[in-house]
């Protein structure tokens, strides 16, 4: 038996008779008001000095900087790629961001700018942003995304299937989804903004992990709300409860919305005292981001100086 | 024929434990009693027993609906106006002018019809929703204490022994009732009234005697959650609170003035109900 | 000094992804916290803030030695240094103060219009606010609970109870179904060292609202903020008398309830003395309201939102370092999630940060006071002698100061001291139930009836226990929640009266 197959019959719709493999007694249900308290307490951890230059160092190298547009040209993400490359031109100790996020169709003009790097390249696909697309269709992109040289694959789920109770399409989409990733990362996005209540969120990110996602992603940016505090505790902790039932170590992709190095930290924050300081790798952790980039800058660039620093004075990429 | 005296315990007519009598003197006008009849005199065994019968009747009593422990109230308001006569002539016998007797009876069943009526208002009156700051339902509602001892005032006794009582019970508690020692003849009669009724056995419980013997048990017991003590003895009220000083009971006190302000309107009210009854405030979170 | 926090490195299992067999929570792997990211110190700045050296007492509107000269230490309990010595009022000073609360009750305060007594209270209110810092840092200092608490909590709290107040001052007419009310004079107020301020905040702003003046007596070993508030009320130039503030130890307290002039005591502390002041003022007609002890039950169902009712326990025990009578010190948790309750539970005690309480990162502070620490340790003792495994969070504890770690026993029975007996510290009995009967029984089952907190998703359950609950406050999927607007106080022997919200108004006044 496959671990997918006994995965499945969790959902309750697999008409193979297989043991259950449950690794948590049941989904727990999600207090909301519960979880943006902790979430917001988290908020208050203070980071000064050292351990805040630790912290928006170790941010830069777990960003995904990120461009998703119409508009995307060549142009625009081989400059992204540069930046990705080296974040901050005078500071060559900082390392580089983990991976730059881009369409498909930008891939080669990214795998080409990056040549060389170890950043990596990640792509959307599955219909992104809506995912209203015939599987094969879905899975057509994710083929193509990884052949043009994509090491990441950012997919989306199936909201409307989620939110009409078909859990077991969402799983296996997914699943189908990790296979056509043939050894690329896969990142599930949730678009949490758009499952309307954290039970939701809970009970998607145990889908999603069930059914192989390496990373799960609160959002595509291109619904609000994003990312949030207390949504990013909701999927950290089935990420925990994964963990400590069965060893497994899922990441975590908070996506759009975080645009301040102040918000950086207080992730940083929930994942440390969520997940413990293993999960404070770019292997593990990622912050899908385009403006955020420029303000953990300055924010270092603060820390270094002493002097506060002026926008026009980090490039715009 | 004559008939025998005895206290109202678990819903029951008993004699003392102790087997001990006081004997009360009254006219015999109107009745078949004889000048003298035999009371009992209840001990510190009786008022535990009428702990144990308060304490089995009081979830069931808390637990029935406002609306009916409102009729149950009815029921015995019905009942007194029934035995009217026998009541006056109770109270006639203990030496109370007949004018004043019929005055007596009259409002005891008024005041019984008017508690009977409060039963289900006053938690909307003292509940509350509470407008906290956060994301969160909050309410405070009352609820009865559990076993409350009354110290029933001497005189009057009918409209005291009701006024005292039926507040107490109307708020969802039991109680164990030590009846004035002036007319405990009239406190058995309105016994037999409560018997007659619908209240259940246990919600009311009355002891003859002396309440400087006896009160003290009540006062000090852990089972019994408050005390309503109409006294004229200041010695005996100081030394109760004191005694209930050991479990943290509610006390309420009456000054000697009381007692005679009990006929008018000053002697029923909300806050008659109100210092028998607990606030419980709950929370919730409210969210998705 | 502390704020130094040990490096837990932890045992991990690394099994091989997507496990085979059924993984019993228990046998889980832990996770790890080994200094990625560490937060180095954040103390609370606190050179703007001066404690006078000695304090003196607070009578009819102006500061007074003590007629016996007496004063006695106020020291930090997380640097045992000596923070300013603080007057010891005897029965005269005492006396003076209630004469000067009957004279400003007879001149001033009674007379004044309500709408008058409110705008003294506003005032307060805001003053609260505008030294907000200053009161948090020096409360820190004096009791030992961390900042972020007497930040976000205690001195927010108090701010918001003056204001609460000060808008009944002239709405009493509607406040009582009708009823008419009058003042009942002077008010003798004794307040606990858990919550300095706020306790001061809790009995004297509906005491002014009502019409009466006070006559305040803190904790002896927490005095400063409740003096602090002295000049915030001779700042808001409320008339001379109306606020007096008499420190010193229980001899003080018990002048003030025993003053004949004295027509409500009104206290917050131990059973034990609510018992004695109980006896105290027996025959005397002032009328009386206790805040005493508690020993609440946390009961935790198998089907509640597990991760928040974590947090939820470990608010109701380790705030404010379990020096809180409401604080959920009896964890009945539903036997089917007991392990899986316990061991998160754990997991989520070794990230609390125990230290310096003016770091901003301290979660639990300092044990207020040798005394208190002791009596920790010895209920601890008896709860290991009596079989109860014993978990303490393993971090290095700063070496001056009382300090005691985060602790939780399980396999406690009913029976135990830890089980029956208010510990007052960070110190959590586990307890486990079969059934919602069994569990309100458990719950029930002490001498206390002072709180409970309910942890279920499902909501009919929810009301069928916060019905049968004997106790005054009940959280439902929460805990330790506080607010102006909610009525607080307990049932059985945690006390009787009530403070907060409309009900917490009648303990101020004489209905008829």
């Amino acid at each position: 038996m496959t671990t997918r197959e006994s995965s499945l019959s969790r959902y309750g719709s697999s008409t193979r008779a297989a043991p259950v493999p449950i690794f948590y007694p049941a989904r727990p249900p999600v207090d909301q008001v519960g979880v943006e308290e902790r979430a917001a307490s988290l908020a208050k951890r203070s980071l000064k000095k050292a351990s805040k230059v630790a912290a928006l160092r170790l941010a830069v190298r777990m960003m995904d900087l990120t461009t998703l547009e119409g508009k995307d040209t060549p142009g625009k993400v081989r400059a992204l790629s540069r930046k990705a490359a080296a974040p901050l031109a005078t500071d060559a100790t900082l390392g580089f961001c983990a991976a730059i996020c881009v369409y498909p169709n930008l891939v080669p003009v990214a795998k080409r700018a990056l040549a060389g790097t170890t950043v990596k390249v990640a792509s959307v696909a599955t219909a992104f942003p809506s995912g209203q697309s015939p599987l094969d269709v879905k899975l057509a992109d994710v083929r193509r995304a990884v052949e043009l040289g994509a090491d990441e694959i950012d997919m989306v789920i199936d909201r409307g299937a989620m939110l009409a109770g078909e859990y077991t399409r969402v799983f296996e989409e997914i699943a189908a989804t990790k296979e056509a990733c043939a050894g690329a990362h896969l990142k599930v996005i949730l678009e949490t903004g758009e499952l309307g209540a954290y039970d939701v969120v809970r009970r998607a990110s145990e889908i999603a992990i069930a059914a192989g996602a390496d990373f799960i992603k609160t959002s595509t940016g291109k619904i609000s709300p994003a990312a949030t505090p207390a949504v990013t505790l909701v999927m950290l902790e089935a990420i925990r409860d994964t963990y400590v039932a069965t060893g497994r170590r899922i990441g975590m992709k908070p996506a759009g919305g975080v645009r301040t190095a102040k918000q950086a930290i207080h992730y940083l924050v929930l994942v440390k005292e969520t997940l413990g300081d293993a999960w404070l790798t770019p292997e593990l952790f990622r912050f899908g981001a385009s403006a955020l980039l420029n303000d953990v800058l300055m924010q270092l660039e603060k820390e270094r100086t002493g002097v506060y620093q002026a926008a026009e004075d980090f490039s715009k990429d | 024929m004559a008939k025998a005296y005895k206290m109202f315990v678990g819903g029951s007519f008993v004699r003392s434990e102790s087997g001990r009598y006081v004997q009360v003197r009254g006219s015999p006008a109107e009745s078949a009693d004889p000048q003298v009849v035999n009371v009992p005199r209840g001990s510190r065994k009786d008022a535990r027993d009428a702990v144990v019968a308060a304490r089995a009747a009081a979830d069931g009593w808390a637990a029935r609906t406002a609306y009916n422990r409102g009729q149950i109230l009815y029921r015995l308001a019905e009942v007194m106006e029934s035995r009217a006569g026998e009541l006056r002539a109770s109270l006639v016998r203990a030496g109370v002018p007949t004018r004043d007797a019929s005055r007596e009876v009259d409002v005891a069943v008024d005041r019984a019809v008017y508690y009977a009526g409060f039963c289900d208002k006053f938690q909307a009156l003292l509940a509350s929703h509470n407008p906290v700051s956060g994301p969160h339902f909050g309410f405070s509602l009352v609820e009865p204490m559990g076993v409350v001892a009354v110290v029933a005032p001497a005189r009057p006794a009918l409209l005291g022994l009701v006024s005292a009582v039926l507040p107490v019970v109307a708020g969802g508690n039991v109680c164990v009732v030590v009846a004035g020692a002036d007319d405990p003849r009239t406190a058995v009669l309105w016994c037999e009234c409560l018997a007659t009724s619908d209240v259940p056995g246990g919600v009311v419980n009355v002891l003859t005697g002396e309440a400087a013997e006896i009160a003290p048990h009540l006062a000090k017991h852990r089972e019994v959650a408050a005390l309503d003590a109409w006294s004229a003895d200041r010695a005996l009220l100081v030394a109760l609170e004191r005694d209930a000083s050991g479990s943290v009971k509610r006390v309420r006190t009456h000054d000697e003035t009381a007692a005679s302000r009990i006929a008018s309107d000053a002697g029923q009210g909300l806050g008659f109900i109100e210092t028998f009854l607990e606030t419980k405030t709950v929370w919730h979170p409210v969210g998705t | 000094m502390g704020g130094e926090i040990t490096k837990r490195k932890r045992s991990q299992d690394l099994a091989a992804p997507g496990g085979t067999s059924p993984a019993s929570p228990e046998r889980g792997r832990n996770l790890e916290t080994n200094g990625v990211l560490e937060y180095a110190p954040a103390p609370e700045a606190i050179d703007h803030v001066r404690i006078a050296p000695r304090q003196d007492l607070f009578i009819a509107g102006t500061w007074r030695e003590p007629r016996a000269g007496k004063y006695t230490a106020a020291i930090s309990p997380s640097t045992e240094e000596q923070l300013a010595e603080i007057a010891e009022a005897d029965e005269r000073d005492v006396d003076d103060a209630v004469r000067a609360a009957q004279r400003a009750h007879e001149k001033y305060w009674s007379k004044s219009r309500p709408a008058e007594r409110a705008k003294y209270l506003f005032r307060v209110a805001r003053a609260i606010q505008e030294k907000a810092r200053e009161l948090a840092i020096v409360e820190s200092m004096n009791g030992g609970k961390p900042i972020k608490e007497s930040r976000d909590v205690d001195v927010p709290l108090a701010a918001a109870h003056f204001f609460y107040h000060a808008g009944w001052a002239d709405k009493l007419d509607l406040a009582f179904a009708g009823r008419a009310w009058r003042p009942l004079g002077v008010a003798g107020q004794i307040i606990p060292w858990n919550f300095p301020l706020l306790m001061a905040a809790w009995k004297v702003a509906p005491a002014l609202a009502c019409g009466n003046t006070v006559v305040l007596k803190p904790a002896e070993t927490t005095p400063l903020t409740a003096l602090l508030l002295a000049r915030i009320v001779e700042e808001a130039e409320l008339p001379p008398g109306v606020v007096n503030v008499v420190t010193g130890a229980g001899a003080t307290g018990a002048a003030v309830a025993a003053h004949p002039g004295v027509r409500k005591v009104a206290f917050t502390g131990s059973t034990e003395v609510g018992k004695r002041l109980q006896h105290a003022v027996a025959g005397t007609k002032k009328r009386l309201t206790l805040e005493l002890g508690g020993k609440a039950a946390n009961i935790v169902f198998a089907d509640a939102p597990v991760d928040q009712a974590i947090e939820g326990i470990v608010n109701g025990i380790y705030f404010n370092q379990g020096h809180v009578c409401c604080a959920g010190s009896r964890l009945l948790v539903e036997e089917s999630a007991h392990d899986l309750v316990v061991r998160k539970l754990k997991d989520r005690m070794a990230l609390l940060r125990v230290g310096d309480p003016l770091d901003k990162n301290t979660d639990v502070g300092a044990i207020h006071s040798l005394p208190q620490l002791r009596k920790i340790e010895e209920l601890v003792a008896s709860g290991e002698k009596e079989g109860a495994d014993r978990f303490s969070v393993s971090c290095a504890l700063p070496r001056a100061g009382y300090w005691f770690p985060p602790t939780l026993f399980t396999g406690v029975a009913q029976s135990t001291r830890i089980a029956r007996e208010e510990i007052f510290g960070p110190v959590l009995s586990v307890l486990t139930f079969r059934t919602p009967e069994e569990a309100v029984e458990k719950a029930n089952g002490t001498m206390y009836g002072l709180s409970a907190g309910v942890w279920t998703d499902k909501g009919a359950k929810l009301f069928w226990m916060a019905q049968r609950l004997k106790a005054g406050v009940v959280w439902g999927n929460t805990y330790n929640k506080f607010d102006p607007a909610a009525a607080f106080g307990g049932y059985k022997e945690s006390g009787f009266g009530r403070e907060g919200g409309r009900q917490g108004l009648s303990a101020y006044v004489e209905l008829s």
